[in-house]
């Protein structure tokens, strides 16, 4: 049974999602935000933006919370922390059911389910989460003053939170599994002219131990497969992020790294199911970037629903 | 002070109020940032629907937050949010770090049985 129907349900509030949400309800389209966390997606994660046009510097936080405003001042019905349970996409009117129990329904939908950052995936790690494992140096960085940490990864988020880390800690090993990192030129230098940074490359660590908290990771080195333990008292986490779309990997077409497939209108491999934000196969990622997904796939959502003429209210 | 749309405790004696008056006491004690605000935004969504937990928070970084920082249960935290759940003034559980809404609902509908 249907609970409610609408013109575009938009399955994810992070910048594209709530761009989108804010196109169609300001063209009087009746639109519903789903969303699986809370409202803004990745930006949240963001401490300070200074690089978003007309706004000279914002909290992510405060950005999310700008953006889900404006979107609701247009009429738009938003929904936070659900969980999406079903989902018919293939036929003309589309449902989504959420929380086992609600079932909502429109002609066009729109994928803006984002991503989220890699988890190493090794024992140990869920569970000395928070106590000395972490995903967010401006977060935690301050309970390892004095301390002697781990930085993994490779690429320029894990080399600048290095250095930022240094701030606080004593010493800061970077452990990366490639021979040569993914960083700009220009971080990496940095990071190897900082006295308080080592580096451990071509290496993974595969186990976390402890007993209330972390206190020390077995490394293994990815040529001669050789183990060593190293006690640390903290280990931070940036190996880059990985998009959403494990719930719609049988229903849409992906491409080999998971992001969903579109054409230049960001429509899927489904007739009414546009896809907008980080979980589109891009090449670049940034919140301007979203945004603007997010209002192509809000305009093709629109003329496909004003095209089609489809009779979802019943 | 955070800006959430939960009560906020403001002060050491304000918790022992909450604790003693409510007898589901759920405090998520953080800053603003992105390990705390989902867990903020888990609360408030979940406080229609769980009447019969008090859901506050508290900021950090205050001098009074020592009274969540500094207990027993939060030995070995390094990750914020710090939550902790009060049953009779007792604590029921505490986590550090992110929680799902999942997680939050698990220890909710174990420690604060209805």
């Amino acid at each position: 049974m249907i609970n409610e129907y609408f013109d575009t349900i938009v399955i994810g509030g992070g910048p594209a999602g709530l761009t989108a949400g804010i196109y169609l309800s300001r063209a009087k389209l009746k639109t519903l935000i789903l969303n699986e966390g809370t409202a803004g997606g990745q930006i949240i994660l963001t401490h300070e933006i200074a690089n978003y046009p007309g706004i000279e510097s914002i909290s992510g936080y405060q950005l999310a919370n700008v953006m889900k405003n404006q979107a609701k001042s247009f009429g738009c019905t938003i929904k936070s922390n659900v969980k999406i349970t079903a989902m018919n996409l293939t036929d003309d009117v589309k449902t989504v059911e959420i929380n086992n129990k609600e079932v909502y329904s429109a002609p066009s939908i729109i994928i803006s389910t984002g991503g989220r950052s890699r988890n190493l995936n090794v024992p140990g790690e869920d569970k000395f989460k928070g106590k000395g494992i972490s995903y967010c140096a401006t977060c935690d960085g301050d309970f390892f003053q004095d301390k002697n940490i781990i930085v993994v990864g490779g690429g320029n988020s894990a080399l600048e939170e290095a250095v930022s880390l240094t701030k606080y800690a004593s010493s800061v090993t970077i452990v990366h599994q490639f021979e040569n990192f993914q960083a700009f030129e220009h971080a990496v230098e940095e990071a190897q002219n900082n006295p308080k940074i080592s580096f451990i490359m071509e290496s993974k660590i595969i186990e976390f131990i402890g007993d209330n908290s972390l206190e020390k990771v077995i490394i293994e080195n990815q040529s001669t497969h050789e183990l060593s333990e190293m006690n640390i008292d903290g280990v931070f986490i940036f190996i880059g992020y990985q998009p959403n779309t494990e719930s719609i990997k049988d229903i849409v077409a992906l491409n080999d790294r998971n992001e969903i497939v579109v054409n230049e209108n960001l429509q899927t491999s489904i007739q009414g199911v546009f896809a907008a934000g980080d979980s589109i196969q891009k090449r670049y990622r940034q919140i301007t970037t979203a945004v603007a997904d997010g209002t192509i796939a809000a305009l093709g959502a629109m003329e496909y629903v004003n095209n089609n003429k489809i009779l979802n209210h019943a | 002070m955070l800006q959430t749309n939960l009560k906020h405790i403001l002060s050491e004696a304000d918790l022992k109020k909450e604790i003693t008056e409510n007898e589901n006491v759920m405090v998520c004690c953080g800053r603003m940032g992105p390990m705390c605000v989902p867990v903020y935004g888990v609360m408030e969504e979940l406080q229609p629907e769980y009447t019969h937990v008090a859901f506050r928070d508290m900021e950090f970084d205050s001098p009074d937050a020592k009274a969540i920082r500094n207990l027993p249960e939060c030995r070995g935290f390094a990750g914020l949010p710090f939550t902790v759940y009060f049953k009779n003034g007792k604590v029921a559980n505490a986590t550090s770090s992110i929680q799902s809404m999942d997680q939050v609902k698990a220890i909710l509908d174990s420690a604060f049985k209805k």
